[in-house]
């Protein structure tokens, strides 16, 4: 069979064919790949939002409340206004409606109207010709407050439903409750051969991702409102600003540029971005804002501390037969994602193991503290840390290998769940088997020397949620797609790059299914005028939804690719494959064409070659049909299993993790390099907020004589660590080893059946550390972060032994 | 981001001239060699300054020799040289490995052996920012009038958090010290442990127009062993939480002659513990563990660093305990 244009040595030299550039071998989805963006980054070609400077551009600073509760009485702007340099002030009043990223819990504005209601809460905002002008025209900004007693503990709050933290909320300080029962409870607990009964503690903790918050703001002549913003989430945020800037969506361009980490606390508007907005209307110039350090951990939507208190009932042969949970959220001031959370707190418990019957009941309250959100592993790492150290509990009861134990209670695929979610494929017993085998398990559970110890945990999460956090019936992801004569792909996504590596997915599905290589596409991602609307980074959605979305795009346009070459050689499009750099038939390798003069051909046939492609989750039996059944149902499920080797030093309580084997399942590691980074860097989250990291203000009642203040000031509401010298993440010296082990169980519903990678690896790192302290000196830590203090309290209790 | 607070630098190249310019502008002068330590407090708005006198370019405070029986160390002596000097080594393991545990690898690289003897106090409290601080209503160290860790205290119990003067006192090492006089330099020099005192607000024994020009630490005789021990919760960046120096004579017996237990993170001034109450015991296990009940008894950590001062408590004790024992054997 002839090649009729790649014969024609005139037509490659006219469209400059590329037919020796290095053509690689072996799969690009599945492939061990590089980053895609990873070098314009890493050489500083790339740029994160503090790196754009535009011309005439001012610089805002907020001015934020001392006071942990106060109602605001009057705000003199004047002194700041009559300072040199300064262009605009704003305050709460000028931006009055509400804002929430849950539509229904619109409880935040941009700056403070009548209260304040922690400490750091912003009032106003300046701008002006550099931050040192702006700084300083905050201090010139008078606040007069009325002092109100803080609610800095779950408790206070819940026991003070006279002293409203918002006036207008309906019950007291709650800010959600959710009561849900499955099957009956109370009669399992009775029958039971064992019920594990305990309270559990979660502490907080944050991201603290190493870019700090940061906006800018600019509008043209023609009103149109760009915003550059360091956000997870560009559709929420250009929903939102429309609302509070009463602007149409049209009127706004929200552009992310390259985040330098997110890990959840990006995921919702912030007042910096309402506020340059607004400064850039008022003076005309474009505005920047740049959080601190401490702005970072002031703007928090860390995880929530969680109270909890679990029975579980098990049979003698450790199958279980009931959960019944009691947990209560630390909120802090605003609502955030709470109500999400507050469900996501008892239905994502539902799997890997079954069980009959299920009661929960969670209640998330408001407190004067900065606002708790989802930080990886939104709402479902603290109760998975109670069940598997209940489970952990009752092996040793039963007599069991907590492995066994898992494996007996294990919920199989393609199952539902006690709250109606419906599961597809389920790696869970590959993955507990993957970390057994690779840990050594048998040869060390119960039988390492006094003071070393291992345990294990499994958990489970979602692949995105099926049901959007606004109701709509439209796509959750879209992607268009073009190629031309360069041989080059076009990706335009929604889709926000957090480092997670979802620009390197697009790319990736792009070049398999176009027959080019992962260099040859650029995705352009998270730019409201240029890509399509993309719900953003959360959930551990995007793989999966913009993953499937891609793929339906790539496949339009390789459709009709083949079906030109088909024509061409007279042979069934089936036959024909496109890769690497080349269309050619399957069943003769002699006839072939470089990729790119089969977009010339097809191109000069069909015209601009283009498609959409978009992702709409399944709307039915997928979910709970009860109020409430939709919250949390996932179109797939990844699995994750951990085991943790520590040892623990008797003297000081101090607890060195040695090891973590970490198995996860995510369907299909489209790259397993990637899926690898996200197993490791959840982990060392993981182990981090285990026994290091907490993020909360100083308690209450800090003074050791008891004596509080009459007036003024207080220390209630004070975060104990506002800079990363006193937030103590984990240098690279106190990681432990990490294996990463990627297990693949295909859900139909993932692209290439792939499912989650970004999250669900962090769950069970902590509870599995948690068991192998137990198994190291037979302490349990019921209250996290697993500190030396309470180690060595817990020793001290078991020997009756004294100080020294 | 923080942005630092402009002020004016000044790079004199000898001695003479600096001290000059500490005694011209006062209060609103503060010598600086790597700023790793003024810096951020700069920053954070919690000390303040017109003019920052650089040292670097002083060649009398720079180098590291052997002289008459001692060592002299340099104030400018970068923390990463002091740690792998090999006299300092050969001499004086303990201030070697003190040094390497400073901070992190890019802060010892930038800060010096003067700046970390002349650490500012740290605090809970006014280690923090400036809405922090407001919030707070100050402290004695701050804006206020009252003390949050001890509750009517009247002195500043910030804490020292040096890793290199517990052990250089432990040593038995001499600071010396230039100041500026009626147009003239003046030089003195004080025992290591002088140069501390107990008012956390202003901590360092030092004038105006003085600054540490350099260390001089006789070299110990062979019967004569140093250790250091710190804790912190991280295994780099972080200050010390509790730190410990020991020295042990030992007779020829193995008995103990003299010695002297350090202990720092404490207040504003390291403890030192002199321990001739022991002479006369064998160093062994029941000395180390003697000397760990001794440092539980006579010292009370504060809860003026950012952790839990009872568990800080126990933990001197243990730390102690096991300085003695890994110098069993030396």
């Amino acid at each position: 069979m002839s090649r009729p244009i790649s014969s024609d040595k005139t037509a490659r030299d006219l469209h400059r064919l590329d037919t020796d550039g290095a053509e690689g071998s072996g799969p690009i989805v599945g492939g061990r790949h590089g980053k895609h963006d990873a070098l314009p980054l890493m050489s500083g070609i790339d740029r994160y939002t503090d790196d754009i400077t535009l011309p005439r551009m001012l610089h805002c600073k907020l001015v934020r409340s001392p006071h942990a509760h106060a109602k605001i009485i009057a705000i003199d702007t004047s002194g700041a206004e009559a300072l040199e340099g300064v262009h605009a002030v704003v305050i709460g009043s000028e931006m009055p409606i509400p804002y929430g990223v849950i539509p229904w819990t619109p409880d935040e504005h941009a700056l403070a109207l009548h209260k304040v209601r922690f400490v750091g809460d912003p009032v106003a905002a300046v701008a002006a010709v550099s931050e040192e002008v702006a700084i300083e025209a905050c201090r010139r900004i008078v606040v007069r407050y009325e002092v109100l007693e803080a609610l800095v503990t779950p408790q206070a709050a819940l026991a003070r439903a006279d002293l409203k933290i918002h006036e207008d909320n309906r019950h007291g300080n709650i800010t959600k409750h959710v009561h849900l029962e499955f099957g009956d409870v109370d009669a399992a607990l009775a029958a039971a051969a064992l019920v594990v009964e305990g309270d559990y503690q979660f502490h907080g903790s944050t991201h603290a991702p190493i870019e700090p918050h940061c906006a800018i703001a600019s509008v043209d002549g023609k009103g149109l409102l760009t915003v550059w913003s360091a956000t997870q989430v560009p559709h929420y945020l250009q929903r939102e600003l429309a609302k509070v800037l009463e602007l149409p969506m049209r009127q706004i361009r929200v552009i992310q540029p390259a985040v330098g980490g997110a890990f959840g606390g990006k995921s919702e508007p912030f007042a910096l971005e309402f506020c340059v907005a607004k400064l850039a209307f008022k003076t005309g110039r474009p505005v920047k804002c740049l959080y601190t350090r401490e702005e970072v951990f002031l703007a928090h939507r860390g995880r929530h501390p969680f109270d909890m208190h679990y029975r579980t009932a098990f049979a003698a042969d450790g199958k279980i037969l009931a959960i019944d949970a009691k947990s209560l959220l630390d909120g802090g001031a605003y609502s955030s994602f709470g109500l999400v959370t507050t469900y996501y707190s008892g239905q994502l418990l539902g799997a890997p193991y079954r069980f009959p019957t299920y009661r929960f009941d969670s209640t998330r309250v408001y407190t004067n503290k900065p606002a708790c959100g989802p930080k990886r592993g939104h709402g479902s790492v603290q109760p998975r840390f109670a069940l598997e150290v209940q489970l952990d509990k009752a092996s040793r009861t039963l007599g069991l290998d907590p492995i066994e134990l898992r494996r007996r209670n294990f919920i199989g695929e393609n199952s539902v769940t006690i709250n109606g979610f419906h599961i597809g494929s389920n790696g869970f017993l590959q993955c507990l088997e993957a970390v057994v085998q690779a840990s050594g398990w048998a040869e060390k559970w119960g039988k390492l020397p006094r003071g070393h110890g291992i345990g294990v945990a499994g958990s489970c999460y979602i692949s995105g949620t099926n049901y959007c956090i606004y109701p709509t019936e439209l796509p959750q992801s879209a992607v268009q797609m073009c190629l031309d004569r360069s041989g080059r792909v076009r990706v335009f996504a929604g889709t926000s790059e957090i480092g997670q590596g979802s620009t390197t997915m697009l790319a990736a599905i792009a070049a398999q299914e176009l027959g080019v290589e992962l260099d040859d596409v650029r995705v352009l991602a998270a730019d409201s005028d240029l890509c399509p609307v993309d719900l953003g980074a959360y959930s551990s959605r995007i793989t999966l939804m913009a993953g499937n979305a891609c793929l339906t795009a790539a496949r339009t346009l390789g459709d009709k690719i083949r079906d030109i070459l088909a024509q061409l050689w007279g042979i069934p499009a089936a036959d024909i494959r496109l890769e690497h750099r080349r269309a050619f038939s399957l069943t003769n390798p002699q006839v072939w064409m470089p990729i790119q003069e089969a977009f010339i051909i097809t191109e000069s046939k069909l015209g601009l070659l283009g498609s959409t492609g978009s992702y709409t989750s399944p709307q039915s039996a997928v979910h709970g049909d009860y109020r409430g059944g939709t919250i949390g149902a996932s179109p797939a499920y990844s699995f994750t299993a951990h085991i943790a080797q520590v040892q623990v030093d008797e003297d000081t309580g101090e607890v060195t993790i040695e090891h973590i084997w970490c198995a996860h399942d995510c369907g299909h590691a489209i790259n397993p390099v990637l899926v690898e980074g996200q197993i490791e860097g959840s982990v060392y989250m993981g182990a981090a907020e285990a026994v290091m990291e907490h993020h909360d203000t100083l308690p209450s009642g800090l003074r050791t004589d008891g004596r509080r203040r009459d007036s003024g000031p207080g220390v209630d509401g004070l975060l104990m660590a506002s800079s990363l010298l006193d937030y103590r993440m984990p240098t690279s010296l106190d990681v432990p080893q990490l294996t990463a082990l990627i297990v693949q169980a295909p859900d139909p519903r993932g692209p290439y059946g792939a499912k989650e990678a970004g999250e669900g690896p962090l769950h069970s790192a902590i509870p599995a550390i948690a068991n192998a302290v137990f198994d190291a000196v037979g302490v349990r830590i019921d209250n996290l972060p697993i500190s030396p203090e309470k180690v060595l309290r817990g020793l001290r209790n078991q020997a009756g032994r004294k100080p020294c | 981001m923080l942005r630092l607070p402009p002020f004016d630098v000044h790079l004199p190249d000898e001695l003479g001239a600096a001290l000059a310019l500490l005694a011209k502008h006062g209060r609103q002068a503060r010598p600086m060699q790597g700023g790793t330590d003024l810096v951020p407090n700069l920053k954070l708005g919690q000390t303040k300054l017109e003019h920052a006198v650089l040292l670097a370019g002083i060649d009398e405070l720079h180098g590291i020799e052997l002289d008459d029986g001692e060592l002299r160390l340099g104030a400018a002596t970068g923390l990463n040289a002091l740690a792998q000097d090999p006299q300092v080594q050969a001499h004086l393991p303990a201030l070697a490995f003190a040094a390497s545990r400073i901070a992190s690898p890019q802060i010892r690289s930038m800060g010096t052996l003067g700046g970390n003897l002349c650490l500012d106090t740290r605090c809970r409290y006014i280690n923090q920012s400036e809405l922090w601080r407001q919030a707070l209503g100050g402290c004695l160290k701050s804006h206020g009038r009252e003390c949050h860790v001890v509750p009517g205290g009247q002195g500043c119990v910030a804490a020292l958090s040096s890793d290199t003067a517990p052990v250089l006192i432990a040593y038995g090492a001499c600071v010396h010290i230039a100041g500026w006089q009626d147009s003239a330099l003046v030089r003195r020099h004080i025992a290591l442990a002088d140069l501390y005192d107990s008012d956390g607000v202003r901590h360092l024994r030092l004038a105006d127009a003085e600054i540490v020009t350099a260390v001089r630490v006789p070299l110990p005789s062979a019967n004569v062993h140093v250790g250091y021990r710190k804790w912190a919760v991280r295994k780099s960046i972080d200050f010390p939480l509790i730190s410990v120096a020991l020295r042990l004579e030992r007779s020829d017996t193995g008995s103990l002659l003299a010695g002297l237990l350090v202990v720092s993170v404490l207040g504003p001034r390291p403890r030192v513990i002199d321990l001739k109450a022991l002479a006369g015991r064998t160093i062994d296990a029941d000395l180390a563990k003697a000397l760990g009940q001794m440092a539980f008894d006579r010292c009370r950590p504060l809860p003026n660093v950012p952790y839990d001062a009872d568990y800080r408590r126990e933990r001197l004790a243990v730390e102690v305990r096991r300085l003695c024992t890994e110098m069993l054997n030396l």
